[in-house]
């Protein structure tokens, strides 16, 4: 890291650094997309993990992270401008193709307007939404912005706005839609899009021309509420966001609160953390494959994959007293201790599980017509899935190795071994057997911890009244559909001042514009199956 | 006409013709037979459809590994009678910016031409509404009236979904009309005749999945490939693709008019079912084996209107058991298996049945 | 396990669920037509005992509808399981998850799309009250506003039981509406387009 920081500092004279955990570079806002892009092509930081919108009260600004394809090395730039009241940035959509809609993430949340990003609408509010919530400044009980049955405001414009050669910025509108497209609204109460996702999709007869992903429909403002809540409050939101790995997303975010606070977490509670993720991850796939299966309108996999997963949901509400909001990693360790029959369950599991995988595969992976729905359908490349910076199954379905837990690893990862499931092809099959393979794999993981749980206590010492200490942390864990990331940034109070979390569904869904592009409409909903975004995750 | 069967229907309705002529003008006792025969079709046509909703909900069940209905009415009898009290009473929706006239003729339209299929069905022993020379011909005509009203249905609805889905359903009808029509076709050179009772007749020692093996075997699958198809059930439901489609054609439809095109749905399911049984399974035939007496004499003594119903259930359970293991297919994908396989396949196939007449490669003799 | 107690509810009041059909039957002795009458229940019969369900679900608490229609729990014992997709179809929406501000409008709308007669249950506490997110400045606090609900299934989400027993309840409360004695929309079209002149084009 020394290195690099000597490398950048020579380069451009005006970055500062703040040492870390991760390398923390500033710079302003004229040499940002140099810095990013010497980032990406000299230092090898190819994936873009999130982008944080931040408001410091007397500056506004983003932190971006930027990662290697290997997760060895992160860094992270941070850019910032004083003007409040219409504060703008450079964008890098240019350079991340992730970057244009995480941008737009932050000008909904901030009004920090992106020039040259070539889509600046806003992503989640609707276009007459007053005012920008997560500003500190922002008024929530403001009346103009209540709920109202009255049909919100379309529009076909697009804004952007464009550097000029002399350095004046200028504001263009674009249309989304010609005119003389046709153009079919897919959402959002729609039986495929899995929640309420909305594509405005332009067809040429059957084919696909261009789809524009509206979002929002289940936004939830949780970063905001997260403000105003202490530390141990903020991790009921975690099982809502994306509620099949609620477990892992709890693990994420309590990791990074105890990264925070220096507290060491007891043994036992790191292996009970790890099987627990690895519960969820198999209930979660299995629930991907029963909905992705019934997309295609092979309806009676869903009850065969809901076998399992009510099997996994019984050995959780043993432990945690709950179906699916579990609330059961907290910070220090876990809530309660494992139920005694927590291990004879398991066991019970795991011996069912490949018998059930073998059922899945003969019933639907072999079938001719699932293989021609499949095969060759939604192909995403390497460069693409890192450029769009999709992780999880779906990532590694395109070649890309980026699974946390073998790259980063946390809790028990390191203890045991397992492989990453990679393939090569980038298409809607590969996806659907990386997640079936996937679950082979935790059930290998889980076989390997069961027996050896270690004694003691599940949950250290933790101060009634948490405060962190002032500064900034980033931790990034593997939940059921991609890396998860969480940035806190804490001003020494009991509450987080900024609460990020940085989901894997957004990208997911970003994506499928790229990928359905001259396909069939039934592909749409292969694919965005395969993708498998949930969209309170990808919302929040 | 033989007795092959205990129940013979000619005696009954020659008799109950002679008693109204007896007593009233021909005309009269004309109108009268007309209506009993409208009646009671009508009352068949209502159960066997609250019958098979309730069939595909309990077999999609146990494939499921569930119950299915089994709270209303002994063993969840009266499951579909309930779903039609509701349906019947439902709300129809009126819609602004609608072709009205059109709106409210298609499910009409598909229902009436799911309806008039049943004339030419033979559903037992004398038991038919029409019996002329080009049953079989009638019967494909009329079934192919419904992708009419299908059509009309998404094109009225003006909802871009039901166009979406009426297109393919057209595309898909017109196309596996021709594969039903050819395998129909192959049984009918077969048989030598387009008239349903001889057809039924002629199978009395062999049915024709027998008495023409290869050719026949091919010309079934077939069969009931185009079938499953023309019927828009799964994995061909391209139509109404849940998925994609919301509930494609009819999702504009409410009440008792998508409850038309609910039932049409399912009495196709038993007419497919139905024209497999008559022309491979023989009809409402008992099985028998030539010169074994006995056997014959009891097997005769299943009245033949179950040995009608049963095969046709039988069949229409291969149908359901489809629909519930495969995904669907992709638009493409259902077009290029009509006319990348199935037609070319069944062309030879017919040249093959040419052949095995020409040369008397067949059991039985007729 | 320790029982639970609620100081407002005594325990015994949670074991009773057959309230409404007492009361369904009170209303029935006290003078019905025979004839309209027996129509009247025939047809809440077919009602209460067909309740198709919208597909509709934003987030946690649709996940437990899907489980609910799964093996165990088995909704189509009852004759709920066909989902329809189409609105115009279904009988009544389980608003199973939070509804936001930008969902309100497609929201309303839907429900506006349903057929008569409509029910709406509101499950989970996000669609009751906004539940965990109701200091958000994106969440509607509570459906009530937006649209008449007949059942509340309390919940984080409810458990398929508890979504079992709201429909059940919900069956019962069918049971005392009058087909006859009432009219089926409140307000005719004429009436209707008298007072929304702007829908008369």
């Amino acid at each position: 890291m020394a290195e690099l920081q000597n490398k950048i500092s020579r380069q451009f004279p005006g970055a500062t650094f703040e040492d870390g955990e991760i390398l923390l570079i500033n710079i302003a806002d004229a040499q940002l997309h140099d810095l990013i892009k010497t980032l990406r092509d000299e230092h090898g930081f190819d994936y873009l993990v999130t982008i944080v919108g931040m408001d410091w009260k007397t500056s506004m600004g983003c932190v971006y992270y930027l990662a290697d394809t290997g997760m060895s090395r992160f860094v992270s730039v941070k850019t910032q401008t004083e003007d409040r009241d219409n504060p703008m940035l450079h964008s890098i959509a240019d350079l991340y193709r992730i970057a244009g809609i995480l941008e737009r993430e932050v000008y909904d949340f901030y009004g920090i307007v992106f020039i040259n990003n070539p889509d600046m609408r806003r992503l989640f509010l609707n276009i007459d939404w007053k005012g920008y919530p997560l500003r500190k400044d922002y008024d929530v009980n403001d009346a103009a912005n209540a709920p109202s049955i009255e049909n919100e405001r379309q529009s076909d414009l697009t804004q952007t706005w464009v550097e000029l050669p002399d350095g004046k910025v200028e504001r263009r509108e674009e249309i989304v839609f010609k005119p003389e497209d046709f153009v079919v609204n897919i959402g959002p109460q729609h039986p495929a899009t899995h929640g309420v996702l909305r594509f405005r999709t332009a067809v040429d007869g059957e084919t696909i021309k261009k789809i524009d992903v509206y979002m929002g429909y289940i936004h939830r403002g949780v970063e905001k509420l997260c403000e105003d809540l202490s530390y141990m409050q903020t991790l009921h939101f975690m099982d809502r966001l994306d509620y099949f790995s609620a477990h892992n997303y709890h693990h994420g975010l309590c990791l990074c609160i105890e990264k925070a606070a220096g507290i060491e977490v007891p043994q036992r509670a790191v292996v009970v953390r790890t099987l627990m993720d690895e519960l969820s991850r198999i209930a979660s796939h299995c629930l991907f494959i029963g909905t992705f299966c019934m997309d295609l309108g092979a309806t009676t996999m869903l009850f065969y994959t809901l076998r399992v997963r009510e099997q996994v949901l019984d050995i959780m509400e043993k432990t945690c007293g709950a179906r699916m909001t579990f609330n059961y990693d907290c910070i220090g360790g876990v809530m309660a201790d494992i139920h005694p029959d927590f291990v004879k369950d398991v066991k019970e599991l795991l011996a069912t599980l490949e018998k059930n995988v073998a059922e899945y595969n003969k019933l639907f992976t072999g079938n001719v017509i699932a293989k021609n729905r499949l095969e060759g359908v939604g192909i995403l490349n390497h460069d693409d899935a890192v450029s769009y910076a999709i992780t999880g199954p779906s990532g590694r379905a395109s070649g890309w190795a980026c699974d946390v837990r073998k790259l980063v690893p946390y809790a028990a990862y390191d203890k045991v071994e397992f492989e990453q499931v990679v393939r090569t092809e980038g298409d809607s099959m590969a996806r659907f057997k990386n997640r079936v393979d996937e679950i082979l794999q935790s059930k290998h993981i889980i076989e390997q911890l069961i027996d050896n749980i270690p004694e003691g206590d599940f949950l250290a010492k933790v101060p009634k009244v948490l405060k962190l200490p002032v500064g900034h942390w980033f931790q990034v864990v593997e939940g059921c559909r991609g890396v998860f990331g969480v940035y806190i940034e804490s001003d020494g109070s009991n509450k987080p001042y900024r609460l990020k979390l940085a989901t894997p569904s957004l990208n997911s869904a970003a994506v499928v514009d790229h990928i359905t592009r001259g396909q069939k409409i039934a592909d749409l909903i292969t694919i965005g199956g395969s993708m498998d975004y949930i969209v309170p995750d990808m919302d929040r | 006409m033989d007795n092959y069967t205990i129940d013979n229907f000619h005696s009954f309705t020659e008799w109950f013709d002679h008693l109204l002529n007896g007593c009233m003008p021909g005309w009269l006792a004309t109108t009268i037979e007309c209506l009993l025969v409208g009646v009671g079709l009508l009352l068949v046509y209502a159960l066997l459809a609250l019958f098979y909703i309730l069939y595909e909900r309990k077999i999609c069940a146990y494939f499921q590994c569930r119950l299915g209905p089994n709270r209303v009415g002994p063993w969840g009898l009266l499951q579909s009678m309930a779903d039609a009290v509701k349906m019947l009473i439902k709300e129809l929706i009126e819609l602004k910016h609608i072709d009205k006239f059109l709106f409210a003729l298609a499910p009409y339209l598909v229902i009436i031409a799911s309806m008039i299929g049943f004339a030419v069905l033979p559903w037992g022993n004398g038991l038919q509404i029409i019996d002329f020379n080009i049953g079989i011909f009638f019967l494909i005509a009329c079934s192919s009236i419904g992708v009419l009203g299908i059509l009309l249905a998404g094109w009225s609805s003006n909802n871009k979904f039901t166009l979406i889905g009426a297109l393919r359903s057209g595309a898909q009808m017109v196309s596996y009309e021709l594969s039903v029509g050819l395998s129909i076709l192959t049984m009918v050179a077969f048989a030598g005749t387009m008239d349903v009772v001889k057809i039924v007749e002629a199978q009395a020692d062999h049915w024709f999945i027998f008495s023409a093996h290869i050719p026949a075997i091919i010309a079934f699958v077939i069969y009931m490939i185009a079938g499953t198809a023309e019927t828009n059930r799964g994995p061909f439901d391209l139509p109404e693709a849940e998925s994609e489609l919301t509930a494609g054609y009819h999702t504009e439809y409410s009440g008792i008019h998508f409850g038309f095109f609910y039932l049409a749905e399912y009495l196709n399911l038993f007419i497919v079912s139905g024209v497999a049984t008559l022309m491979f399974f023989g009809g409402w035939m008992p099985f028998r084996v030539a010169g074994w007496d006995g056997f014959n004499e009891i097997m005769g003594y299943i009245p033949s209107v179950v040995w009608f119903l049963m095969k046709s259930f039988a069949l229409s359970f291969v149908i359901i058991w489809f629909k519930w293991t495969y995904p669907r297919l992709r638009i493409d994908q259902l077009l290029s298996l009509e006319w990348k396989y199935l037609l070319p396949i069944n062309l030879v196939n017919l040249v093959l049945m040419v052949i095995i007449i020409w040369q008397g490669w067949y059991f039985g003799n007729f | 396990m320790k029982e639970i107690t609620t100081k407002s509810m005594p325990y015994d009041a949670w074991k009773d669920n057959e309230y409404i059909e007492k009361l369904v039957n009170e209303l029935r002795e006290s003078g019905t037509n025979v004839i309209v009458g027996s129509l009247d229940k025939l047809i809440n019969w077919g009602r209460s005992n067909s309740i198709w369900p919208l597909t509709f679900a934003t987030s946690c608490c649709g996940i437990e509808f899907v489980s609910l229609g799964a093996a165990r729990f088995d909704m189509a014992r009852f004759g709920w399981e066909v989902a329809r997709s189409s609105p115009r179809q279904a009988d009544f929406m389980m608003v199973a998850g939070t509804i936001v501000n930008r969902m309100v409008p497609v929201f309303r709308r839907l429900y506006d799309q349903l057929a008569e007669p409509k029910y709406v249950i509101a499950c989970g506490s996000c669609a009751i009250s906004g539940g965990p997110f109701r200091k958000s400045y994106h969440v509607a606090k509570g459906i009530e506003d937006i649209v008449p609900v007949d059942v509340f299934v309390p919940g984080c989400p409810p458990r398929p039981e508890a979504m079992i027993y709201g429909i059940m309840q919900l069956s019962r409360k069918m049971k005392v509406e009058r087909f006859f004695g009432g009219v089926n929309r409140k307000m005719n079209r004429k009436q209707y387009l008298a007072e929304h002149p702007e829908e008369n084009c």
